[in-house]
């Protein structure tokens, strides 16, 4: 126990150098580190939103959301493929009981519907070789020329799949517009989106992830009273949209505005936030691709001195009217915007609009300075702990104990470096966790030291009491680690964000305890009863 | 060189007391259940749902006024608290009604309150699906490192010291959650955190009793098991009032210096070594006697009866000359 060869110390000396060499990049400024030779460890240990501030946000795919949307898209393309020469007579199509069915009034055409819709079932994804692919829905007939379609189980996860990973496209897209530093945007389960972003203002960033943005143009029905119409029904192809709240003019005006859009966001090429150069207000401007400049061209033309909405989830941002055909491809948004929100508007409308609606179900935000508070804090509870530990150290153990507390130090070193070097993420239950382990790093010289004064009492020499000490210990020292190992583990498989920051800490944290009493702490002890032949044992 | 000395050679006569201690212990535990059921404990947003807002004012606020103008706002069951110092205040917003949207709402009016006079430094909403789902992992947690743990001691040591194990952290996890009905501190995800740690520390301890006891088991084949107990948690003595002293010192500068966001933790942690401690020796040691490990020589009246571990004694001579 107490005989280490040269090869052992220069590995023990080794391992401590090496996470001496992994902290060091958190103590240099980084334009230094950016300098340094590419073989020396760069990683620096990630503070936690936490510790640093930032947002935690857990947004879900809205499900239902994207089933009532494409349920009714479906009803638009059902009613295309009838409605097509030769035209098929047919009686209430819509949507019911989660499924589009319409009936098909002519029993001798119900062959050729049956060929027509079941074109659109919508196979999905690459079907392989052989491999029947997945389609979006199922076609089911009932009695008197009934149709129905209704979404496939397999079916419908893939879409939700797929609409995950475009949501994480998109919403990356937005924050990347925001040039936020360092964001993670992952996905979580099955339907859910993890946005962590450091820094930065959880409101706007909020604004711009949660925001569908699904712009439309729509002509304004300027027949019909929107106050009636809310009453009674819109007229068929028609429907009813409120304008927003935050219009100081005229706040929650509804409109009558013709259901299919003339222009969607996937007409836009580009948009900028802007001023309207006669009042200062701020405005978007837009560009539109070559089809939609045109498409938008002839429409504005055929219309003018009619007006049309701008409808931004199904809010009307603002109606003008076209005083003139636009056919340059360009365009302006104008709203009761202010600088900020004509901005994200912009972005939004770059970054292009989320396939289904985002609903958030978990926020934890912290601000900056509850962030430097909390390092603060962290920073001064281990200073302390760590002198009342090693003062008791010293008292009760003296010159085993300063052994003890070299180990303790080299113990937290190695404990930066672990984490430095797998980048981990440092929380402030890290630091308790930090803290709660030079407590309990003791824990394993105190059981040696023990060990040793017990055997020393019964009898034996100071060099063979040291050596039985630290051999009957190892036992002991290792299932008390293991139980608290295992309850780490589990802690980091279930739990999230600062509690597993926590987890991390303390299974590290016993490694390097194992490591420093067991190793680092016997070759100390070695080295001195080499040099020093005691003759009674000093503790 | 040294300047403190801890006990060495006590011979404190613990398992006298093991029937009125370990009876003391069980009305403890039982008062424990039975507050968790009557009182309850404080379960945070986490496992609830809802809003948590910690915000910090420009001067000292009033939290009477504050109290009667967050409840214009009819958010249902509202707490308000300073938070640390006479600026803070944390507001607590039970769950609204109306799912994962309605909850965002009391953020905004919040803001819409009191964005000019105070910083909000931190704000945590969370929405129905997930406090539901956070509450069961925080639970399956619990229980599969109670599994795990004790299959680990079965593994190393005989199903007694297993049974005894389990038992004594299921007494310490449930005084746990006896403080935490008692003091009404705010049980979150943080603190599933805690009891896991207690979890270990507990485990930690008994285990290091345990391990004397199996050696001590070996070495003296005729000894009574009081004893024996006796004998081990007296030769334990030292390092387990040393460590649970470093660990509390640690814990209580956590507890003074680490900030309002972790208190609630460290409190915990520092009950739950005060608990572990006490649970290893007098829980854990006397569980063996009465799961009846030696049976027959409890009394002292010698037998050669079955070894309790199988293995031959290392070295059959006393340490305690």
């Amino acid at each position: 126990m107490l005989h280490f060869a040269r090869w052992q110390i220069v590995g023990i000396i080794g391992v401590i150098l090496l996470g001496v060499l992994a902290v060091v990049p958190n103590l240099v400024p980084k334009s230094w580190l950016d300098t340094w030779p590419s073989w020396l460890p760069h990683q620096r240990i990630v503070l936690g939103l936490d510790l640093q501030g930032g947002a935690y946000l857990l947004y879900q795919v809205d499900r239902d959301d994207y089933i009532e949307k494409r349920l009714r898209s479906m009803t638009g393309e059902v009613r295309n493929a009838l409605r097509s020469e030769p035209r098929i007579g047919y009686t209430g199509l819509g949507v019911v009981d989660g499924g589009v069915q319409v009936r098909i009034r002519d029993a001798s055409q119900l062959e050729e519907a049956r060929d027509r819709l079941s074109g659109l079932t919508n196979p999905l994804g690459q079907s392989l070789f052989g491999s029947p692919a997945v389609e979006e829905f199922a076609l089911t007939e009932g009695s008197d020329g009934l149709l129905r379609f209704t979404f496939t189980e397999e079916g419908l996860a893939q879409r939700i799949r797929s609409i995950v990973d475009q949501s994480i496209e998109v919403v990356r897209r937005r924050i990347d517009e925001l040039g936020t530093t360092e964001p993670s945007i992952q996905r979580e389960g099955e339907n859910r989106i993890l946005v962590e972003a450091p820094g930065g203002n959880p409101e706007q960033l909020k604004g711009l992830v949660g925001t569908t943005a699904q712009l439309t143009f729509h002509l304004v029905d300027t027949n019909v009273d929107p106050q009636q119409a809310l009453q009674t029904r819109p007229p068929a192809g028609s429907m009813v949209l409120m304008g927003s709240e935050d219009d100081p003019y005229d706040p929650g005006r509804a409109y009558v505005v013709e259901e299919s859009p003339l222009l969607t966001g996937e007409d836009l090429v580009d948009a900028q936030p802007g001023f309207q150069q006669q009042t200062n207000e701020p405005i978007v401007t837009f560009r539109l691709t070559t089809s939609g400049a045109r498409r938008f061209g002839e429409i504005t033309s055929q219309n003018v001195n009619r007006p049309f909405a701008i409808v931004l989830d199904d809010e009307v941002i603002s109606a003008p009217v076209i005083r003139e055909p636009i056919t340059g491809g360009s365009g302006q948004i104008s709203g009761s915007f202010s600088v900020q929100s004509a901005n994200d508007l912009a972005i939004l409308l770059r970054a292009g609009a989320l396939p289904a609606a985002l609903t958030l179900v978990e926020e934890r935000t912290v601000g900056p300075g509850l962030g430097a508070d909390s390092v603060a804090a962290g920073e001064t509870a281990s200073i302390v702990a760590a002198v009342l530990v090693a003062a008791s150290m010293i008292a009760v153990y003296g010159l085993f104990g300063f052994f003890a507390n070299v180990a303790l130090v080299t113990n937290v070193v190695l404990i930066l470096g672990l984490l430095s070097l797998l980048g981990a993420t440092l929380t402030l239950p890290g630091i308790a966790g930090i803290v709660l382990t030079m407590g309990m790093a003791v824990d394993a010289n105190v059981l040696i030291y023990e060990r040793i004064r017990e055997e020393g009492r019964a009898g034996r020499s100071p060099i063979l009491a040291i050596d039985a000490g630290f051999s009957r210990a190892f036992a002991t020292i290792l299932d008390a680690n293991v139980t608290t190992l295992i309850a780490a583990v589990i802690l980091f498989q279930l739990g999230s964000g600062p509690v597993r920051g926590f987890a991390v800490t303390l299974a590290i944290g016993i490694l390097t305890t194992v490591f420093t009493a067991f190793l680092f702490t016997r070759m100390m002890v070695a080295l001195w009863v080499r040099r020093r032949r005691p003759s009674a044992i000093p503790i | 060189m040294k300047l403190l000395s801890l006990p060495t050679d006590t011979k404190i006569p613990f398992m006298r007391w093991r029937k009125p201690v370990m009876l003391g212990a069980l009305v403890a535990v039982i008062a424990s259940i039975v507050l968790f059921f009557t009182v309850g404990m404080n379960f945070g947003i986490d496992f609830r749902g809802g809003t948590v807002v910690e915000m910090r004012f420009e001067k000292p606020v009033d939290i009477a006024e504050l109290r009667s103008e967050i409840g214009d706002l009819n958010f249902g069951d509202v707490q308000i608290v300073e938070f640390g110092q006479p600026t803070d205040v944390m507001v607590r917003v039970a769950e609204q009604p109306g799912g994962d949207e309605a909850q965002q709402r009391v953020v905004i009016m919040l803001r819409e309150l009191y964005d000019e006079e105070a910083e909000f430094r931190r704000v945590e909403v969370v929405g129905p699906r997930v406090s539901g789902e956070l509450a069961e992992a925080g639970i399956i947690a619990v229980v599969v490192a109670l599994l795990a743990i004790m299959a680990y001691i079965w593994l190393r040591f005989e199903w007694h010291f297993a049974v005894g194990a389990v038992v004594t952290t299921a007494n310490d996890v449930l005084l746990t959650l006896g403080l935490f009905s008692v003091t009404q501190l705010d049980f979150n995800l943080t603190s599933i955190a805690a009891v896991l740690t207690i979890v270990g520390y507990s485990l930690n301890d008994t285990v290091v009793v345990y391990d004397r006891l199996r050696e001590n088991l070996r070495r003296y084949k005729r000894m009574p098991l009081p004893e024996l107990i006796d004998l081990s948690i007296n030769q334990m003595l030292s390092r387990t009032l040393m460590t649970s002293g470093t660990t509390v010192l640690a814990l209580i500068a956590l507890a003074a210096f680490g900030g309002e966001v972790i208190r609630s933790f460290t409190i915990a942690m520092i009950w739950g070594v005060v608990v572990g401690t006490f649970s290893s020796i007098f829980i854990a040691a006397p569980m063996l006697i009465t799961l009846n490990m030696r049976p027959g020589r409890t009394s002292g009246t010698a037998g050669k009866g079955s070894d309790a571990d199988g293995d031959e004694a290392d070295e059959p001579q006393p340490a305690n000359a």
